[in-house]
């Protein structure tokens, strides 16, 4: 148990910046995810906090000891890797007491403790086998029960889950998800997928080119994105984007939508005060679809309706923009048909469109 | 297509042959009646077999002590091979320095020096050295022809074993040290035998080093090339020392042939 302080981490290859003053406090017990884009220097930083990769600059500390220089087993770590990194000459039992073997605990506890992490994980039956004979996710959990049989202070996930059928994925989630919750590590996790963070994760760090732009719970980071990139890159479909002219703001903010004006919560006023254009982003479950002309609804056009079994996707045409909108599975609408979209105007998020950051609601 | 396919085949053939061919009649010849040996025309398949020949060879004044120091010879070699190509393998296998690419082609391109220019210069510098007709003189030189093949074999069989392994070992309290030992090693052990007898035939079957370098020590190729050569052995003596020689190679080379495939595979890609 142990909470983990990150400071100004900078990594660089030659040219290419990894990580750039990355800095981030982890609470005791916490599951924070990593979630970015490949290359945002999420699994560098994650190897830098396990002792595997040198740093430029900056000071890790795990429990309040400075591990900055300390090698990859004295740090109080343990790790799970994207590949498993199984040890293939090995029975599935050496795999897991392997840690302890190498610390020396006595051949009594190391099979007591191994049985413990095999009956946790569900893979007592498999402890005499290679782990040629093993399928995917039987591997999956073996490198998990090597990495917590050595009740790590901090554990640490490269992308665990990457390598697994979607169906297994699903379940070795909630696998984790329990497992956490019993041991209650603190745990830093990466990954790709914005499902995996948001369904894991006490708190998200968004990360892009070698930086952590938005850090928070999963839900803060879902409903209020710090700016564009963060709402793109988060939700299935993403948030809409769609481009507007600030109209007037006494009292309430109005903002122009092709021709049609909204009324919005007011919003603080940011440095240089509020552009006259702005960016505005709503998630496709907060519109709702009319067919009739309705006070400030935004005249559209489908162009597809997509069934994905739960709802359907609606996409439909707003000026030179494109909007996607969830709705019930039994809407129907033929392509070509003009629609009104009443936005949520609480679920309105206004981005300036030459920054892409968001304007806080005041 | 067919023609294509036609063309392959016959190709193959013609390689196989080219290479069979030989060992067949050698060996043919190598338990042949000495009296058949000498008739004109020779019969290609001889009506009887005789180990006369054999026996003759292995009575030979210094087969034995020409075989053991092939052998001594053979085995420093490996063990001076592997102690240089080794760690230079796993250096190429695992890291990415400066002038990485420019050592690997050098490496190789030593392969494309020919060996014969050198044998003067040599043989003085060995002399000077006091290293002239010595076994650690040969095996020096067979070292050295030695270490671009393994260097290429070793390092490809640590680079197909996954760095990730020997990191998920330092996570666990493995030094980097332990993490090689522990880990890698035990998986390229198969991998390093191989190259270990491949390097073994390269030795076993040198000649011109040997015969260069040696005049009472000779290894057994030099001792077969020396007397055919310098005292005219006679054709049954030429065929069963022949068959000597090429029978551990052939043993070996079986054994180790789908080791030889898939690693000169992995240095392809």
């Amino acid at each position: 148990m142990a909470e983990i302080e990150l400071r100004s981490l900078r990594k660089t290859y030659g040219k290419v910046v990894a990580i750039n003053d990355l800095s981030v406090h982890i609470p005791d017990g916490e599951f924070l995810v990593l979630l970015g884009p490949s290359g945002c220097g999420k699994t560098t930083t994650l190897r830098a906090l396990a002792g595997l990769e040198t740093l430029d600059r900056g000071r890790i500390l795990i429990g309040g000891r400075d591990v900055t220089l300390l090698a990859p087993g004295k740090r109080g770590i343990a790790m799970v890797f994207q590949s498993y990194a199984v040890f293939p000459h090995m029975r599935v039992f050496d795999n897991i007491v392997f840690g302890l073997r190498m610390r020396g605990v006595p051949p009594g506890d190391q099979r007591t403790r191994a049985h413990e992490v095999a009956d946790l994980l569900q893979i007592r039956n498999l402890l005499d086998r290679y782990p040629a004979q093993l399928s995917g996710g039987q591997r999956q959990r073996v490198a998990v029960a090597r990495a917590i049989v050595m009740r790590p202070d901090v554990l640490l996930m490269d992308e665990p889950l990457s390598n697994l059928d979607a169906l297994l994925r699903l379940h070795m989630r909630a696998e984790l998800k329990r497992l956490h919750r019993e041991l209650r590590a603190t745990t830093v996790y990466v990954t790709h997928d914005q499902v995996e963070a948001l369904s894991l994760g006490d708190r998200i760090a968004v990360m892009k080119e070698g930086e952590i732009i938005q850090c928070a719970t999963p839900s803060v980071i879902y409903d209020t994105p710090a700016n564009r990139f963060v709402g793109s890159f988060i939700g299935s479909p993403p948030m809409n984007f769609l481009s507007g002219t600030v109209a007037g703001a006494d009292g309430s903010l109005r903002v122009e939508v092709a021709g049609t004006v909204l009324a919005l919560p007011p919003r603080a006023h940011p440095a240089g005060g509020t552009p006259a254009q702005v960016t505005i982003g709503i998630r496709p479950e907060h519109i709702a679809v009319e067919f009739s002309a309705v006070p400030a609804a935004v005249p559209a056009q489908v162009s597809v309706l997509e069934p994905i079994g739960s709802h359907q996707l609606l996409t439909a045409q707003v000026g030179a923009d494109i909007v996607k909108v969830t709705v019930p599975p039994e809407f129907a609408a033929e392509p070509g048909r003009a629609v009104w979209l009443r936005f949520d105007p609480a679920r309105v998020r206004l981005m300036d469109p030459a920054t892409g950051q968001a304007i806080a609601v005041s | 297509m067919t023609l294509r396919r036609l063309g392959i085949y016959s190709a193959a053939l013609v390689i196989s042959a080219w290479v069979a061919v030989p060992l067949l009649l050698i060996s043919i010849a190598a338990f042949t009646p000495r009296d058949v040996l000498y008739q004109w025309p020779r019969p290609l398949w001889p009506e009887q077999f005789t180990l006369e020949t054999m026996r003759f060879f292995l009575r030979f004044t210094g087969v034995w002590q020409s075989t053991l120091n092939s052998v001594f010879v053979a085995v420093l070699t490996i063990g001076l091979a592997f102690a240089i190509a080794a760690p230079a393998s796993y250096a190429l296998a695992r890291f990415r320095f400066r002038g990485r690419d420019s050592l690997q082609l050098a490496i190789l391109a030593t392969k494309m020096f020919p060996a014969t220019v050198l044998s003067i210069p040599l043989a003085v510098a060995f002399i000077r050295w006091h290293l002239y007709d010595t076994l650690l003189g040969v095996a020096l030189v067979h070292t050295a022809l030695s270490i671009p093949f393994v260097t290429v074999i070793v390092t490809s069989v640590f680079v197909g074993i996954s760095y990730e392994l020997e990191e998920a070992a330092m996570t666990l309290g493995s030094s980097r040290a332990q993490a090689f030992l522990r880990v890698t090693l035990p998986m390229a052990l198969p991998g390093l035998a191989a190259a270990g007898i491949f390097t073994f035939v390269l030795s076993w079957n040198e000649v011109f080093a040997a015969t260069i370098l040696t005049l009472n020590h000779r290894t057994l190729p030099a001792l077969i090339v020396d007397s055919v050569i310098g005292a005219g052995a006679p054709l049954h003596f030429r065929f069963a020392g022949g068959f000597f020689m090429i029978v551990p190679a052939l043993i070996i080379i079986f054994l180790i042939r789908r080791y030889l495939l898939t690693l000169w595979g992995v240095t392809v890609r």
